[in-house]
């Protein structure tokens, strides 16, 4: 009775024909800067674009999942810096040891994406409403917990290394890719087998898809649905511990923006707003896309002003190759 | 079909937009401004003064910032691309000085010298530290705001945010000084609207309502202040004193009115300026003093056209 429902065929064609897409524009942007930008193409500034991407590429991830089961989360940026400043409060201010610090920020994360989902699955709340409130109440309860100050990790000296340590750069010196790059690399591969290869994955696309069939076919699609909200928000609670090592401090005015980074990534990266179609490779290409983007044209000079010019039009012309093909492929 | 278009696209609109401040002069030396902000007049301002001194010096100036002053990964990223460029030297306005500190030793691992300006860095690695006294300065808005009120009565700040240095020392020194000096002055209420325009307005009818007798109210940047006008305006209290800070267009004709008493200006011009020149001394190896102080100035109807501050005010 409870089989779960296959994605159709038709979306993992056109899913993979939107990441070579992506892919090849990705590409085309490296060569373009290295040959416009003489100091583009060295080590220590690649390394500098994926660090920038640490941060924005796990959030997007965490937003795939929601927007993969036709939703969106709008609570990211801030439940991101809610997680921060509570491993903040567990390292800082109580002084326990860093892994109940990493655990805290995690767990805060889940708890907090477990109540969106309730929101949205059990409450009927439409998601982008749901998320909105939680957006607000979590930036507020960063500057009530943290006292609006921010909450540095001084007296945790190992928390610096999750995100600006480098693993790889111990064993391969010559590549020193931070740890934040690291965990954010894990972090795509694990969502991605869980999409692709479990029963929560196929539930996340059967919702975006067709929720009244999920319904209908006798499963707990609100549960599913809950369970997916929560998986989003411990990833959160992952970038939260990335962007709070790296500044070595929980900055709790932060975080009101970056959920339109991550959704932007997303959409670069050929997942549907409408739902049910989207993979995490895409959204890592479409998070390494804006970050390649900004850092090139910061390299190149560009007037700041103009920089945003044309981050928007990126963003614009890549969701209309995508909307371009599908509508050929139908 | 589609694909190869697209690329095209994005790539003939990047270099369109690329050429036009590419290529201009590698050969110039170059120093990067990494800003608090961008987008505001007072940025503007800075940026002003540094394009001044570039064209003075003959040396290719940047000036980059994030766009809110809670960014303070955005600013790192920024600070990196600067970074990548090596720079002759580098000016930077640290919106977190702790945070900023492992970016700023690779720079001086690299031999880069940094400049600090507007918010000094808890660290002995800028050669110098371009700045205004912000606690004095708003010490100086408390001591007029006395003046004008005749020394007693209720008065309340709008504040722009309680996390950023600038925010912390105004509202203190403006705190501190009456507490000192103006004993019969009592602050009533102090409230954070993020240098918003609008959020300054609702804080401040709110602050009007809860607070009939109100003497004075002081904004503490050029947003919370005009926000504070507003709201004055808006609900007719014109016997409310409004003290505001920086400049701008909206700030100048408000004193020129009367509307407001009078701000406290920085010198956002010379920031920007002392800030390329140190630089440039720094990069040659020449000594460059520790600590600049750029001044601030009180201005209201009576002296906002003499030449000294006429200097100063933006628009």
């Amino acid at each position: 009775m409870t089989t779960a429902p296959t994605a159709p065929k038709i979306n993992k064609a056109s899913g993979a024909q939107q990441k070579l897409l992506a892919f090849a524009s990705l590409i085309v942007l490296l060569l373009f800067f290295s040959v416009a930008a003489p100091n583009f193409m060295q080590t220590s500034n690649i390394i500098a674009i994926l660090q920038a991407t640490s941060v924005n590429g796990v959030l997007a991830i965490a937003a795939t999942l929601v927007i993969i089961t036709g939703g969106i989360d709008l609570s990211v940026g801030t439940l991101m810096t809610f997680c921060a400043v509570i491993a903040g409060v567990v390292l800082t201010y109580l002084g326990m040891p860093l892994p109940f610090g990493i655990l805290a920020a995690i767990a805060a994360g889940a708890g907090c994406g477990l109540i969106s989902g309730t929101l949205v699955a059990k409450m009927k709340i439409p998601p982008f409403i749901a998320t909105l409130g939680m957006m607000l109440i979590l930036k507020g309860l960063s500057l009530v917990i943290s006292g609006t100050k921010p909450i540095y990790f001084n007296d945790t000296p190992n928390f610096y290394e999750i995100s600006t340590g480098s693993l790889i750069g111990d064993i391969i010196p010559a590549v020193p890719i931070p740890n934040g790059v690291l965990i954010l690399f894990i972090v795509a591969l694990t969502i991605g087998y869980v999409l692709n290869r479990t029963v929560l994955g196929r539930y996340c696309f059967a919702l975006g898809s067709n929720e009244e069939a999920v319904r209908l076919s006798g499963v707990n699609a609100d549960g599913w649905k809950m369970a997916i909200y929560a998986l989003a928000g411990g990833i959160c609670g992952i970038a939260g511990l990335i962007i709070a090592s790296r500044l070595n401090s929980a900055q709790p005015a932060l975080g009101l923006g970056y959920e339109l980074d991550a959704i932007a990534a997303v959409v670069i990266g050929g997942t549907s707003l409408a739902g049910g179609r989207g993979s995490v490779l895409g959204t890592i290409i479409g998070a390494l896309i804006m970050s390649v983007l900004l850092n090139g044209l910061r390299v190149m000079s560009v007037a700041q002003e103009w920089q945003t010019v044309v981050t928007g039009s990126i963003i614009i012309i890549a969701v209309y190759a995508d909307m371009m093909r599908r509508r050929k492929m139908t | 079909m589609m694909n190869r278009r697209t690329l095209f696209a994005a790539v003939s609109a990047t270099a369109l937009l690329a050429t036009t401040s590419f290529g201009l002069a590698q050969d110039k030396v170059y120093i990067p401004l990494v800003s608090k902000g961008f987008q505001h007049q007072f940025w503007q301002a800075v940026k002003a003064g540094a394009d001044k001194a570039a064209a003075e010096f003959g040396v290719e100036v940047t000036f980059e910032g994030p766009d809110t002053e809670a960014q303070v990964d955005k600013q790192m990223d920024m600070l990196a691309a600067a970074l990548a460029k090596k720079p002759a030297a580098i000016g930077f306005a640290a919106l977190d000085s702790q945070a900023a500190i492992p970016m700023l030793r690779q720079a001086q691992e690299a031999g880069i010298p940094v400049v600090a300006f507007d918010s000094g860095v808890d660290s002995d690695i800028p050669v110098a530290t371009a700045t205004t006294d912000n606690a004095a300065a708003a010490g100086l808005a408390a001591d007029k705001m006395a003046e004008l009120i005749g020394g007693a009565g209720k008065v309340a700040l709008v504040v722009h945010d309680q996390t950023s240095r600038t925010g912390i020392d105004r509202r203190d020194g403006f705190v501190n000084r009456m507490k000192e000096s103006h004993p019969n002055i009592e602050i009533v209420d102090i409230q954070y609207g993020a240098g918003d325009q609008l959020q300054s307005t609702e804080i401040t009818k709110a602050m009007l309502t809860a607070h009939p007798d109100m003497k004075g109210i002081f904004g503490a940047n050029e947003g919370s202040a005009i926000g504070v006008l507003n709201a004055v305006k808006e609900t007719g209290r014109s016997e409310v004193v409004v003290i505001g800070y920086d400049s701008g267009a909206a700030q100048k004709a408000a004193i020129m009115d009367g509307s407001m008493a009078g701000a406290i200006t920085q010198n956002p011009v010379g920031i920007g300026y002392e800030t390329v020149k140190a630089a440039l001394m720094a990069s040659k190896g020449e000594t460059v003093p520790k600590l600049i102080d750029t001044g601030f100035f009180w201005y209201d109807k009576t002296n906002m056209d003499s030449p000294e501050i006429a200097a100063v005010l933006y628009d």
